[in-house]
């Protein structure tokens, strides 16, 4: 892989931190001493994606804004690598008039019409709706591809079977991809998913199945390349799983109880390590990853300044935009 | 008349021993009493176990009862609440748990086609003693996807009985009548009266509910406060709003009689009725839909009986047909809150 496509990689990786990290800050900032999920500038459920920057920046580099991802509950980092606009993407978490839904989605319901993107809070939800753009692409005569993406939850539900059966049956140019992160909620993978790879499922349906076991963005970029561009072909789906790492709770306010191997969670963040890695190899020094951080933080502190100077909706329209 | 579960608490406290509880600690010691008392009960659900339910509705439960009976399940609704459905065919009754009721679009077909049609198509020969909880309700910006009731349309649906309780008290009562109930039933339980610590409760979310086996009738509404000048009918949440709002007009020299309805099917008819007659007005709150649900059914049953019991035309406040909003001041634009019921109960009285 070249020096640039590496370079990029991390770059995204670092946008998608910086950009988890400060709405981490922003969403906590007036809910203290006592949290209150209802309570501040952003309220609300808060599903952020730290540890997950691999399979976003991965997958995504093969994009252009004319292909579509459909995201889930957990939509920033997809939303961020795929060039979704920051600026109107933050002010709709913050619920204000310039936000990509004038304030009535919130974080959970992006949607950016540029560069075909949506998510959805209803587990698994997503993959219908991307068959059909990629039968609209198809149909066009268009290159374009659809990317649908859940957590490996997800693929317990009926709508992933059914959306794979289809695609399949119907040649369409969609990557199925599953971000393995091992925990729906409070449950573990080994307790929701009678097998242990997600990517055996997509011989039950005739297509290629790829796993990608280590968390690693160059990986993902290898294994998306060639899914990406099999749907291109036209020669039909693929499944793409990344056993990924929910850095964080499931939600901002998630106690993690649950949660039995928090002690190896620092050693297994992907950023230091992809930055390390680049470091051994002489890609990066001090002075590169200062600035790719401070060009980042200067991004998304933009972003933040923004939403927070948008103006709240008005109540009075509350009723509005239900039809067209 | 009918009391509240609260008053009905502390009034059978000379013979009855109550303690201070949240809504869902009550609805869990429910659920353990039942759990106790008949082998047949169990639990399944998404996060019931480890985590105890996303809004502590089985807190403690896996470890009391291990994971044979409290059983966490995949993201598969259509699966195991259609296999809740089996189990309770064959004899057992089972609690599923689906976190929120907006995600009962995935596993419809289970409960309106299955679970709710079995006793009548198979002419009363097959029973489904089963109960299916839920989250419902909205108010702190969880937007379009997991701020809906619903109750309308369940209710709409024939074959389940559907309730939902407002209080700690009824929210024991009801849950060991529901898991008692030879038929389906839907309980829906609204996160903003469990008394989470997370959460902005509302302080009558925590209150006196009796220590031993306690009983609310399904079907059974409650005077919640009684007054004479006009009726709200609401339910769940709504009732304590409509409370606070009774509270102060009583200085308007106005006086609300609060019907807390506690289950719209089967709807305590005749409770609505002795009301209106009593008032003369009417104001339904309802914290779902305005079409074509619980506001438009409640008015249609007084209609139906005498529409010169009303003095007044009947006032409805509701969500206007709108998905919930996610912006704070949008949300409380379509939420019947406190202010709505305010002006509704000035505007039923003429004033
Ligand atoms: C149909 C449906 N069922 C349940 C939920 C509640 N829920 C939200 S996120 C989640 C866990 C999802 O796990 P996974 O798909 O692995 O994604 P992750 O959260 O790990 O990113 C659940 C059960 C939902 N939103 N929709």
């Amino acid at each position: 892989m070249d020096t640039a496509t590496r370079l990029d990689l991390y770059r995204t990786m670092m946008l998608i931190r910086t950009y988890e990290e400060a709405i981490l800050r922003e969403y906590h900032a007036d809910k203290k001493p006592v949290f209150d999920i209802g309570a501040g500038a952003i309220p609300g459920e808060m599903h952020l994606s730290a540890g997950q920057e691999p399979v976003a920046a991965g997958v995504c580099a093969h994009l252009t804004s004319s292909d579509a991802v459909t995201a889930t509950h957990r939509p920033h980092h997809f939303a961020i690598a795929h060039g979704v606009d920051m600026h109107r993407m933050t002010a709709e978490i913050f619920g204000r008039v310039d936000g990509l839904g004038k304030g009535r989605g919130g974080h959970m319901h992006l949607f950016d019409p540029d560069v075909h993107f949506s998510c959805s809070g209803i587990i698994a939800e997503g993959y219908p709706p991307a068959l059909g753009q990629a039968m609209a692409f198809q149909r066009r005569g268009t290159d374009a591809v659809a990317v649908a993406v859940t957590g490996e939850g997800a693929a317990n539900q009926g709508a992933f079977h059914e959306s794979l059966n289809l695609a399949a049956l119907w040649k369409l140019p969609v990557v199925f991809v599953i971000e393995d992160n091992e925990w729906g909620i409070s449950v573990p993978r080994s307790a929701s998913t009678c097998v242990t790879s997600n990517a055996d499922r997509a011989a039950g349906y005739g297509i290629p199945g790829t796993r990608v076991e280590d968390n690693s963005v160059e990986a993902v970029h290898h294994a998306a390349s060639e899914a990406v561009a099999r749907a291109r072909a036209g020669d039909g789906p693929s499944l793409l799983e990344v056993h990924t790492l929910r850095l964080w709770g499931h939600f901002e306010g998630d106690p993690q109880a649950y949660r039995h191997d928090l002690d190896g969670v620092p050693g297994r963040d992907p950023l230091p390590t992809y930055e390390q890695k680049l470091r051994d190899e002489g890609l990066l020094d001090e002075a590169a990853v200062k600035s790719v951080a401070a060009d980042a933080s200067e991004r998304v502190e933009d972003a933040i300044t923004f939403a927070r100077r948008s103006p709240l909706p008005d109540p009075k329209e509350a009723r509005d935009l239900v039809f067209a | 008349m009918s009391l509240t579960g609260a008053a009905d608490a502390s009034h059978a406290s000379a013979s009855t021993t109550t303690r201070k509880l949240s809504t869902s600690k009550a609805m869990v010691e429910a659920v353990a009493a039942e759990m106790e008392r008949d082998r047949d009960v169990f639990v399944m659900g998404e996060d019931v176990g480890a985590y105890g339910g996303i809004f502590s509705s089985t807190t403690g439960l896996l470890d009391r009862f291990g994971p044979q009976r409290v059983v966490d399940t995949p993201i598969s609704e259509s699966a195991f609440i259609g296999a809740a459905i089996g189990a309770a065919v064959e004899g057992m009754r089972p609690i599923a748990e689906l976190m929120f009721v907006d995600f009962f679009g995935v596993c419809m077909d289970q409960i309106y086609n299955h679970m709710a049609k079995i006793h009548y198509e198979s002419g009363g020969n097959v029973r489904v003693p089963m109960v299916l909880t839920t989250a419902v309700g909205g108010g702190y910006s969880d937007g379009a996807q997991h701020s809906q009731c619903l109750w309308g349309t369940f209710a709409h649906l024939p074959g389940m009985k559907v309730v939902a309780p407002s209080n700690p008290a009824d929210a024991k009562g009801l849950m060991t009548s529901a898991i008692r109930d030879d038929n389906p039933v839907v309980y829906m339980f609204h996160k903003g009266i469990m008394g989470l610590p997370w959460m902005a409760k509302n302080p009558r979310s925590v209150g006196p509910v009796p220590e031993e086996d306690h009983e609310v009738p399904i079907g059974k509404a409650a005077i919640a406060r009684p007054g004479t000048d006009v009726t709200i009918a609401t339910l769940s949440l709504s009732v304590h709003h409509a409370l606070d709002v009774a509270d102060e007009l009583a200085g308007d020299d106005i006086d609300c009689e609060v019907v807390d309805l506690r289950s719209l099917v089967p709807l305590d008819t005749d409770t609505i009725l002795e009301s209106v007659g009593r008032t003369g007005r009417l104001l339904v709150v309802d914290e779902d839909y305005r079409s074509f649900g619980v506001s438009g059914e409640i008015i249609a049953r007084v209609a139906e009986h005498d529409p010169g019991m009303l003095s007044a035309p009947p006032v409805r406040v509701a969500v206007p047909d709108v998905p919930i909003p996610y912006a704070r001041g949008l949300e409380d634009a379509v939420l019947p809150t406190s202010e709505r019921i305010r002006t509704a109960v000035f505007g039923v009285m003429g004033r």
